[in-house]
């Protein structure tokens, strides 16, 4: 039922660190937030590491396992042989605080510059009306946990830190989106889309959508649209090619 | 001493759903804020919820209106509740929730356009504004990008260890970057609390890390009191298996959309436990509560939906009993009652955290579910029209104030509740800031007081670690103020409980002081235990059964202490005072809503 596994967590700050190796009790069930707090309680007291809901809700606990971008409270340790060894490491995009902490405030600045939410009047009763089918697409990327994984992933700024001044990345993209499709909202934000937070910079790998915990289409679903709204009024390559198989939408 | 110094006229601690709403609505009526949390924004408990916020907007049940859910949520709490905060949260929760959309959130919607409401536990209408089963995440994102949008400033990963106060009342706080371990003190005539529940003292537990009653044991210190903390809700569906996942919760609305809880031997055991007191109002057969789900008018409630005090002591009675699953819980079935499409539509993370977390399939067999601690009832003592405390200045907000709920919360009643006095407060505090000409010198031994507090775990050396006193306390209370309680194990707990005290001021940390858990824990840890203290005294004292508080050795409920709360505050020597006081009477107007028919 337990074993002793190999885990390597990286250790260190901002001025260095190396990979730490351990030998740590895994039990049945377990995922890879649990050995990390079971290293905290017995062998590295003072093991930095992000988390709160232990369910896949907060976004709190991203990090690289084994090279990928994950959650690591929702990576089972049965994922793994009991002989293979696991490594964890920060998630590379963003700076390293201290051992699996980095600084996400790039996220937060980006957050901050988002034309605000402005809504039509409500009607004479004081309700707004909206059906399900308009609200759905919206809803689908107010899932967002706001884990950073996308972010992380997107080689735009992965590869390329000088990116990071002209492009938001995939999380905030996907924000435009669903305030342009939101029923209510009366802003158009299309040019800032593309001037400000460099939509014309994603070319649409669609690596965000695969790494996203919460099944969010990223790139089918938001970019690609919002790219196809953009193209209205300006030319990109990209989407002027997959402009021929656009749908009608609304406010066209 | 290295230290930063800030000043506000509101400093707001905690960033969940209380947290922000109070936050908008002092920057709204014109004081400079600050929010203060633990966790990165977005991240508080607020954004685990799951089920709904409730208010009685009548989309889907035209005779629900603010009367009905007064009574509901006052017979939930068995009529301990401060009768003027179930009437003003039932009364202003409908507009709190319309507000959200004007903010941009977006709730399920009825067919025609208006917002979806979902029937929960307590609730004899269906109340709950929801989306999907991720209410919390809709609620807190939304005041986030509000709170961002209006340009508040947060102090996110950031904690706040002390209160400091002078003659006249509150002066301002104290606190370290979690980042960098340097202090920061805010100067400021009012501070919000609204830093959530305590649930992290229990070894089976929906709650965080975060939850740790740092606001609670803040209070007390500051000579604030707290009432009914003898009343922690156990909800009666968490997770059991496997190991590393117990606790985890299985919301409410898995019965609410049409889920029902079984033995060992297959039998719906819930109808075996209706009490006296909703009995009126319960179904009696499988048939009439089957019914009830599409006509509420000539059918009664199916008792899995009774309050979650009930259902969580007749799961612990079944597998007590013996008729427990494998695992030591009973079964939650909703694979045989509802198309797998619903149930992955209506209950899309449950669907996931079962998928991922148990490799079980929701929409094709049956869960495995226990009673989990998941909430405290008690809290800061505060008046219920501005959530002022008993110190100047001082207000809370959301779970860490008492009195809403009375003895047991009903579910969806938090997320209306953070909203409705989460407002209040801030509108409290900016108006008590704005009324204060000047600002109090914060003295420099206060400050240099509270470093050195926070810096003791790393002048000891040798001493235990924090993680295993912890363990140590969170085994207590789940073996001795659980559930059911006794006083010859609760005598027992408080024992224990001051022998964790020297324990914890002789513990060391190692490392230093950047992004280091082990110290953050080092200085939760006696919030824990004071907060820990003032639930088994209290539980103590009150020797009958009511909501969130069982006795063994006192099975039944109590007329006198039918009228009296019990009040916790810190006496000189640092120990736990209790004193009993008269529950508030509620006016004839109010009090005639329960001569109405069930
Ligand atoms: C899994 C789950 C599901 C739930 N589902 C529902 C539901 O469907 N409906 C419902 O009504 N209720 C539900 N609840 C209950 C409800 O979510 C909580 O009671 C509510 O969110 C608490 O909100 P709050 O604003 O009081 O505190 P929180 O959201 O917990 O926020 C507390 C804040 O205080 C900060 N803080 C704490 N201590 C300090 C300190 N010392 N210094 C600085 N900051 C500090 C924290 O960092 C955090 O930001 C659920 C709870 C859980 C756990
Ligand atoms: S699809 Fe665009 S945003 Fe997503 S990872 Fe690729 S380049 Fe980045
Ligand atoms: S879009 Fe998905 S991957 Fe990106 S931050 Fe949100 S939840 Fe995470
Ligand atoms: S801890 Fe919340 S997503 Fe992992």
């Amino acid at each position: 039922m337990s074993y002793d596994a190999t885990f390597r967590v990286w250790r260190g700050d901002a001025s260095g660190g190396d990979l730490q190796t351990f030998t740590v009790e895994v039990n049945e069930g377990e995922v890879v937030l649990d050995v990390v707090h079971r290293l905290q309680a017995t062998q590295a007291g003072d093991l930095a590491v992000r988390w709160n809901c232990k369910a896949g809700k907060c976004g709190s606990c991203s990090a690289e396992i084994n090279g990928r971008p994950l959650l690591m409270c929702m990576t089972r340790m049965s994922t793994f042989g009991e002989a293979e060894t696991v490594t964890v490491t920060p998630l590379r995009t963003f700076p390293v605080i201290r051992d699996l902490v980095t600084d996400v405030s790039f996220n937060y600045e980006q957050a901050a510059r988002i034309p605000a939410f402005a809504p039509q009047a409500r009607d004479a009763d004081g309700n707004h009306r909206m059906q399900q089918v308009d609200v759905e697409r919206s809803q689908e990327f107010r899932k967002c946990i706001e884990c950073w994984l996308c972010q992380d992933t997107c080689h735009v700024i992965r590869d390329h830190e000088d990116n990071k001044a002209a492009f938001s990345g995939p999380r905030f993209l996907i924000r435009l989106a669903e305030l342009d499709m939101h029923p209510l909202d009366v802003t158009d934000r299309r040019d800032v889309a593309q001037d400000e937070f460099g939509l014309g910079y994603c070319n649409i790998t669609k690596c965000c959508s695969e790494v996203c915990p919460e099944g969010i289409h990223l790139t089918d679903n938001g970019i690609i649209p919002l790219k196809e709204r953009v193209v209205d009024r300006r030319f990109d390559p990209l989407t002027f090619l997959g402009a021929t198989i656009r749908r009608r939408r609304r406010g066209d | 001493m290295e230290l930063e110094r800030q000043d506000y006229d509101v400093v707001v601690v905690g960033a969940g759903g209380a947290g922000l709403r109070a936050a908008i609505e002092a920057h709204a009526s014109g004081a400079r804020t600050a929010v203060v949390c633990k966790s990165l924004l977005g991240k508080a408990h607020t954004v685990m919820a799951e089920g709904g916020i409730a208010a009685a907007m009548g989309n889907t049940w035209p005779d629900d209106n603010w009367r009905v859910h007064f009574r509901d949520t006052m017979r939930g709490g068995k009529m301990l509740n401060h009768w003027r905060m179930a009437q003003l949260h039932a009364q202003e929760a409908p507009d709190r929730v319309r507000e959200l959309e004007d903010w941009g959130a977006l709730f399920d919607r009825t067919a025609d356009g208006l917002i979806s409401q979902r029937d929960f536990g307590g609730h004899r209408y269906a109340r709950l504004a929801h989306v999907g089963d991720r209410t919390g995440l809709e609620l807190i994102r939304t005041l986030q990008q509000r709170t961002v949008a209006l340009g508040i400033d947060v102090y996110m990963e950031c904690t706040v260890t002390r209160l400091l106060t002078g003659p006249d009342g509150v002066t301002g706080a104290f606190g370290y970057w979690r980042e960098s371990g340097r202090f920061v003190a805010w100067r400021a005539p009012s501070v919000v609390l609204a830093t959530g529940g305590i649930g992290k003292s229990y070894k089976v537990t929906s709650n965080s890390w975060e939850y740790t009653g740092d606001g609670h044991s803040l209070a007390l210190q500051a000579g604030a009191t707290l009432v009914n903390m003898e009343f922690v809700q156990f909800h009666p569906t968490g997770m059991v298996w496997p190991p590393s996942v117990r606790g985890i919760l299985v919301t409410e609305s898995v019965r609410g959309d049409g889920g029902v809880l079984k033995n060992s031997a297959g039998n719906r055991f819930m109808f075996d436990y209706i009490p006296d007191f909703f009995r009126k109002e319960t179904a009696e057969t499988e048939d009439e509560a089957d019914r009830w789900y599409e006509d509420k008018k000539n059918n009664r409630r199916p008792p899995e939906l009774l309050p979650r005090d009930e259902v969580a002591r007749a799961i612990n009675s079944e597998v007590k009993a013996g008729r427990g699953t494998p695992h030591g819980g009973v079964f939650l079935d909703i694979a045989s009652r509802r198309s797998a499409e619903y149930i992955r539509k209506r209950l899309p993370s449950m669907y996931h955290q079962f998928r991922e977390l148990a490799e079980v399939d929701i929409t094709a067999e049956a869960m495995e579910v226990g009673p989990t601690c998941h909430y405290v009832m008690g809290g800061v003592e505060v008046d219920p029209d501005t959530e002022a405390a008993r110190v100047p200045g001082l207000f809370a907000a959301g779970e860490v104030a008492g009195g809403m709920h009375g003895s047991n919360r009903l579910g969806g009643n938090s997320l209306s509740d953070l909203l409705v006095f989460g407002r209040r407060a801030g509108l409290a505090a900016a108006e008590h800031a704005l009324m204060r000409s000047g600002r109090s010198e914060l003295p420099d031994d206060a400050l240099a007081d509270a470093a050195r507090a926070a810096l003791a775990p790393f002048d000891r050396e040798g001493g235990e670690n924090p993680y295993t006193v912890q363990h140590d306390l969170q085994q207590t209370m789940h073996d001795l103020v659980g559930i059911i309680r006794t006083e010859k194990e609760m005598l027992e707990a408080l024992e224990r409980i001051g022998e964790l005290k020297e324990r914890v001021a002789n513990l060391s940390v190692e490392g230093h002081r950047q992004y280091n858990p082990g110290w953050h824990l080092a200085l939760d840890l006696p919030h824990m235990l004071l907060v820990g203290e003032c639930i088994a005294r209290a539980a103590l004292e009150r020797q009958e059964s009511r909501g969130g508080h069982t006795r063994d050795d006192f099975p039944a409920t109590d007329a006198e202490w039918a009228r009296t709360n019990l009040v916790c505050s810190l006496a000189g020597d640092g120990s736990v005072a209790l004193t009993r006081q008269p529950l508030p009477v509620m006016p004839a107007e109010l009090a005639e809503i329960f001569e109405e028919s069930a």
